[in-house]
């Protein structure tokens, strides 16, 4: 015991931190911040460091070149012990930080933390949010596999849609003219120097405006926000009804940041390593590349954009959104930090919530995707062939051949491009069915140049026999004036 | 003690000092921003693009629609497979083709060609192409991107080593002779 304390003292006597690590840790925070609510912050910093960890685990095996980064994974995964376990760590820590960071985001906006005097605080914490989502993407990247490798094409499509500089700039993201070794270096060098160095140094500012400014006081409705007074009331309010952070507060944010850990080895453990997909290989074009979870709403998102749209909300959209993000403290600074006293901001959490869910959900079952297989794999249900003639049949063959299943379904198999044909002989008429699929429209293709009169007969007879058996096809009863009866019967 | 408004000696030595380390930080910038740009200025113009083989004429039959593949003619010790690229070859007669890129003048995944309905899929986000490259349905604003081909000596070259978008000059050299919808 005296060895260590003479060690501690030989130390202090040349660092001399005693003082100031006492100071830090028992600052005055106000006693309602002890709470649940205020533990994602440091799970945030935690998961980071778990990060920074297992990150230069895989830096001892990872080969960064894109001849043998894909190959160095299976390595990982397959030859080195529990090299899967750190893979996943790394994985699985990825999509908890920005989970966190996320949360951690919405806790401060609906406490209305952002507001005086922490406006630089927000402001650094856009940008690790900004970052944090940069690392995932370039982290996707690393993984080098097919997803990578279709992905950068789609962040090279669309940095090209920049106005006058959008060549350059796929040349500077891609190091070349084409997604190669460069491409690959690239990535690692901002995945594991450029962002993670400054994201260290706006962790530090983060964490020291925190100490300097004191943690947001839990929010009262009626208590107002004023510049002028606002310093002088925190002061009181730590001086009367404050505690010092360690330990009165501390002992939360330990145990969420051990249960969090526990959180992302659990998953490790149970689902593993994300991929790698398959290789990079640029000639293997059988795949369907899909971006990581939390990209999965802008996936999204692009595909139900309408193509006039697309270009302006992809370049205009993150510029909006990120600027607003800026200015929110300073146009709503002041006045009532309570979320119950601020619907519109519980609204707008709210609205975007349910937006990216709706998307990510979407991504889910890709219904603006042709199913490239259904033509060849899907069978057609065996009551649409109950009692068809031979021309019927025929149709229901090309219907196959001619993929038309990859957009519309049957039965509830097939694509969901176009709208499902189950019953589609009650809202189109022969004649309409002709021309719909002659002449397309409406997001279909025109099948006029290949389809022959005879295949097109047949497909139309098909089509034309899909009805629930209680209700009839459609009939164009102005054709029909001279035969229909005047009373329809059964009405 | 010296006035706060003179400058001291050692006052204009510090701000001569900085000056100067600011004049070698400008020095060294030049070389460092060249070398940081070096991408985009090595490919100035069309620096990138060379006549590639696809392979001999006979290879495609006429009337259809061949997938090919090529090596990009800039390669780097470690690109890897990533040099292969692929291509849709359209011989529509003789020496008349048509070499559309993989890339979905979309977003850049690729597109696959079926023959039976004379349609390219896009598998990301559903874009659809005809026979001859043009726009069908979906989010693409245009048709298909398409090389430059040359004929001769019974060998079909065409003219790639950049990845097709809406930005590059190959993209743009083609809107202005849109294929024959």
């Amino acid at each position: 015991m005296r060895v260590i304390s003479q060690v501690g003292l030989w130390l202090e006597r040349r660092l001399q931190l005693a003082a100031a690590t006492r100071e830090t840790a028992e600052h005055r925070v106000p006693r309602n911040t002890a709470s649940w609510f205020y533990v994602f912050g440091s799970a945030a910093l935690v998961v980071f460091m778990l990060q920074i960890a297992t990150g230069i685990l895989l830096a001892l095996v990872y080969v960064p070149s894109a001849a043998e980064a894909w190959s160095s994974l299976q390595v990982l995964n397959h030859d080195i012990a529990l090299g899967w376990f750190i893979r996943a760590l790394h994985g699985w820590g990825s999509n908890f930080m920005v989970a966190i960071v996320l949360i951690h985001m919405v806790q401060v906006f609906l406490f209305g933390a952002y507001k005086f005097p922490r406006e630089l605080t927000w402001i650094v914490g856009v940008f690790l949010l900004l970052m944090t989502l940069g690392m995932a993407f370039s982290g996707q990247v690393l993984r080098f596999d097919q997803d990578a490798y279709w992905g950068l094409g789609i962040g090279a499509s669309i940095a090209s849609r920049v106005p006058i500089l959008g060549p350059a700039t796929v040349r500077l993201m891609l190091g070349g003219p084409i997604i190669a070794g460069a491409t690959l270096s690239r990535f690692f060098a901002l995945h594991v120097f450029a962002i993670p160095g400054l994201l260290i140094v706006l962790v530090g500012l983060h964490l020291l405006m925190v100490l300097k400014l004191g943690i947001n006081e839990w929010p009262m409705p009626g208590r107002i926000v004023k510049r002028a007074t606002y310093t002088a009331d925190y002061e009181e309010l730590v001086k009367k009804d404050g505690a010092p952070f360690v330990p009165y507060a501390v002992w939360k944010d330990i145990f969420f940041a051990a249960f969090i850990l526990l959180a992302v080895a659990a998953c490790a453990v149970y689902f593993g390593p994300f991929g790698p997909s398959g290789r990079p290989d640029p000639t293997i074009i059988q795949t369907a590349p899909r971006p990581d979870y939390f990209f999965l709403w802008l996936y999204a998102l692009l595909s139900l954009l309408p193509p006039s749209l697309e270009t302006p909300a992809l370049l205009v959209g993150p510029v909006v959104v990120i600027l607003g993000l800026i200015l929110l403290p300073f146009l709503f600074g002041e006045g009532e930090k309570s979320w119950r006293r601020r619907p519109i901001a519980v609204l707008s959490i709210l609205l975007v919530a349910v937006s990216l869910g709706t998307l990510t959900h979407l991504s889910g079952y890709t219904p603006w995707s042709p199913h490239m297989n259904a033509w060849s794999g899907d069978p057609v249900p065996e009551r649409f062939l109950k009692g068809t003639t031979a021309l019927e049949r025929q149709g229901a063959l090309v219907f196959q051949v001619k993929q038309c299943r990859n957009c519309h379904s049957l039965g509830e198999l097939g694509g969901q491009r176009g709208p499902t044909l189950d019953s589609v002989a009650v809202r189109l008429t022969r004649d309409q069915l002709i021309r719909q699929v002659i002449q397309g429209g409406g997001n279909m293709p025109a099948y006029g140049k290949n389809l022959s009169p005879a295949e097109t007969a047949a497909l139309v007879a098909f089509l034309a026999t899909l009805h629930p058996p209680g209700q009839l096809p459609a009939r164009n009863w102005a054709l029909e004036e001279s035969q229909a009866p005047a009373v329809v019967p059964g009405r | 003690m010296p006035n706060e408004e003179t400058l001291s000696r050692r006052g204009l030595l510090v701000k001569l000092g900085l000056l100067l380390n600011g004049l070698v930080a400008a020095a060294l910038a030049v070389p460092v921003l060249r070398y940081v740009l070096s991408p985009v200025t090595r490919g100035r113009g069309n620096a990138f693009l060379q006549w590639v083989s696809l392979g001999r004429v006979s290879e495609f039959p006429e009337g259809e629609t061949r997938l090919a593949t090529f090596r990009n003619p800039n390669v780097m010790p470690a690109d890897g497979e990533t040099v292969a690229t692929a291509c849709w070859v359209r011989r529509i007669e003789g020496e008349k083709f048509q070499v559309f890129a993989i890339n979905c003048a979309h977003l850049g995944c690729p597109v696959r060609w079926f023959q039976q309905s004379g349609l390219f899929m896009c598998p990301c986000h559903g874009g659809v192409y005809y026979s001859d490259g043009s726009r069908a349905s979906g989010p693409p604003e245009r048709g298909l991107f398409e090389y430059a081909y040359k004929v001769k000596d019974g060998l079909i070259t065409i003219e790639a080593g950049e990845i097709p978008t809406p930005g590059t000059p190959t993209a743009a050299l083609d809107q202005e002779r849109p294929p024959c919808a």
